[in-house]
């Protein structure tokens, strides 16, 4: 197999990038190619123009900034798995790393990237929506903001321009002290996941949630959050079967139909795995389990 | 033919300059092609098999799923490089050698370079930690109860602590 003839620019800057992706026609950027080679190889896409951003400067950091986690496009995912200040202040990321692809694929693939090839089942486009990210985009008129909400506009489709590329995103920061899980049913370690729960969970000292996120991942055209289960869990103190009862509105979440499961399957998955994510970021917590009401 | 550019690297501690690559040629194919350095074996080609990994400036990489001219200035390491002469095999080679890691070797060469680079991260593993290491490579002779043995004996003889079974 073999890419189809392209024209090959390897810019140095955002402007040079943003000016060729104005100036030529079909073209595509290449980030970490862990998506678009595939494609590339399969001739599923055939552009014009192949825009390689990895030598472009400047878009691969990690940082705090403002009580923000500022992550720039081009940062591998390896080194977000790597970094102790992800490890320590947004575990959750760490956690769901490690189920992104393999090693041989982390020590590629970017954040932009995957942000941007948005598969519904993407780990990181999960975490983006669960802590309402934003993201930074580049463009002929300079820079713009994206709150990740309004992101994905379609299946596999970010709102940007084609001559607009995305440099950076953020992630809010929750208290110090918060609860998290990244739960996901696969069918082999790596795989895409045909349906996953992230959570994040803030309390108070007597173990009441007083905040709540919870995103399902693999069901629709893009991951989304789970609304019911959020407001059916904050201000509650967790017992019995709370989290069992809250997490039956995800049978009600949108789903697909394709050859990995059919939709009932995701749907009853959300339902499983949105509780075990949740009994896990509570019992991260608070140290409590409230997992033994399983017989009820 | 299409665009064509004029690549210098790295192989194996060998240096390559004024390579000639068409653009779209991926690495996996330069590697094989132009250079000639067989080992390093394609099989599905879009980057679910895991037979193409190279080491990239160290890290493991898939070959197929990265172009020829992006590897310009940087240094290779393909399975021919692993051993550190041509009469000896590697502590990972000969633990593969002697707990037969390897059936039909299809698998091998990206077997042992996403092992090589893992035990060099990870030098005392536990078994759960070699499969997850090795999930992203196939082996269609289903040959992995060896292959983790064979990787749990060679972080032993790598941690200078000899082989699982004396010979």
């Amino acid at each position: 197999m073999k890419p189809p003839p392209f024209s090959y620019h390897d810019p140095k800057t955002v402007a040079d990038a943003v000016k060729l992706l104005g100036t030529l026609d079909n073209a595509k950027l290449l980030a970490g190619g862990q998506s678009l080679m595939p494609m590339l190889n399969f001739r599923f896409v055939q552009p014009d123009h192949i825009i390689d951003i990895n030598k472009v400067e400047g878009l691969s950091y990690i940082r705090e900034k403002n009580g923000m986690l500022e992550i720039g496009a081009m940062t591998r995912q390896r080194e977000l798995e790597f970094s102790d200040v992800i490890k320590a202040r947004w575990p959750i990321m760490h956690e769901a790393l490690l189920q992104v692809g393999h090693r041989q694929t982390r020590n590629r693939g970017t954040i932009g990237g995957s942000l941007c090839h948005l598969d519904p089942s993407a780990e990181l486009v999960s975490l983006a929506t669960g802590y309402d990210a934003i993201v930074s985009v580049a463009g002929p008129n300079g820079e713009r903001e994206i709150p990740f909400a309004e992101f994905p506009v379609a299946y596999m489709t970010p709102s940007i321009e084609p001559n607009e590329m995305v440099t950076a995103v953020r992630f809010p920061q929750w208290a110090p002290k918060h609860g998290y899980a990244f739960v996901e049913f696969a069918r082999r370690h790596g795989d895409f996941a045909i349906t996953s729960a992230a959570v994040l969970l803030e309390g108070d000292a007597g173990g009441r949630i007083t905040r709540a996120s919870v995103t399902i991942g693999g069901m629709g055209t893009a991951p989304s959050r789970a609304r019911e289960v959020e407001v059916a869990i904050t201000g509650q103190v967790p017992a019995g079967t709370l989290f069992r009862d809250a997490c039956e509105s995800c049978r009600k979440l949108e789903a697909i139909d394709d050859i990995h499961a059919p939709a009932s399957y995701r749907q009853h998955l959300a339902a499983v795995l949105s509780r075990r994510a949740l009994e896990k970021a509570y019992a991260r917590l608070t140290g409590k389990d409230v997992s033994a009401a399983k017989a009820h | 033919m299409g665009e064509k550019r004029k690549i210098a690297l790295t192989v194996n501690g060998k240096r390559y300059e004024d390579q000639e690559v068409e653009v779209r040629v991926t690495l996996a194919d330069f590697i094989r092609h132009q250079l000639g350095l067989t080992g390093t074996h394609l099989g599905c080609e879009h980057g679910v098999c895991g037979a193409c990994t190279i080491l990239f400036d160290g890290h493991s990489a898939r070959s197929c799923l990265m172009l020829a001219v992006q590897a310009d200035g940087h240094e290779l390491l393909t399975v021919e490089g692993i051993a550190p002469s041509p009469d000896e095999l590697h502590p990972l080679q000969q633990a593969f050698h002697e707990n037969h890691g390897l059936q039909c070797g299809f698998c091998t060469p990206g077997m042992l370079t996403t092992l090589l680079e893992f035990l060099r991260d990870n030098p005392d593993p536990t078994e759960q930690e070699v499969r997850i290491a090795i999930s992203g490579n196939l082996c269609r002779c289903t040959g992995y109860q060896n292959i983790v043995i064979s990787a749990l004996d060679a972080a032993k003889r790598l941690r200078g602590e000899g082989p699982l079974k004396p010979a």
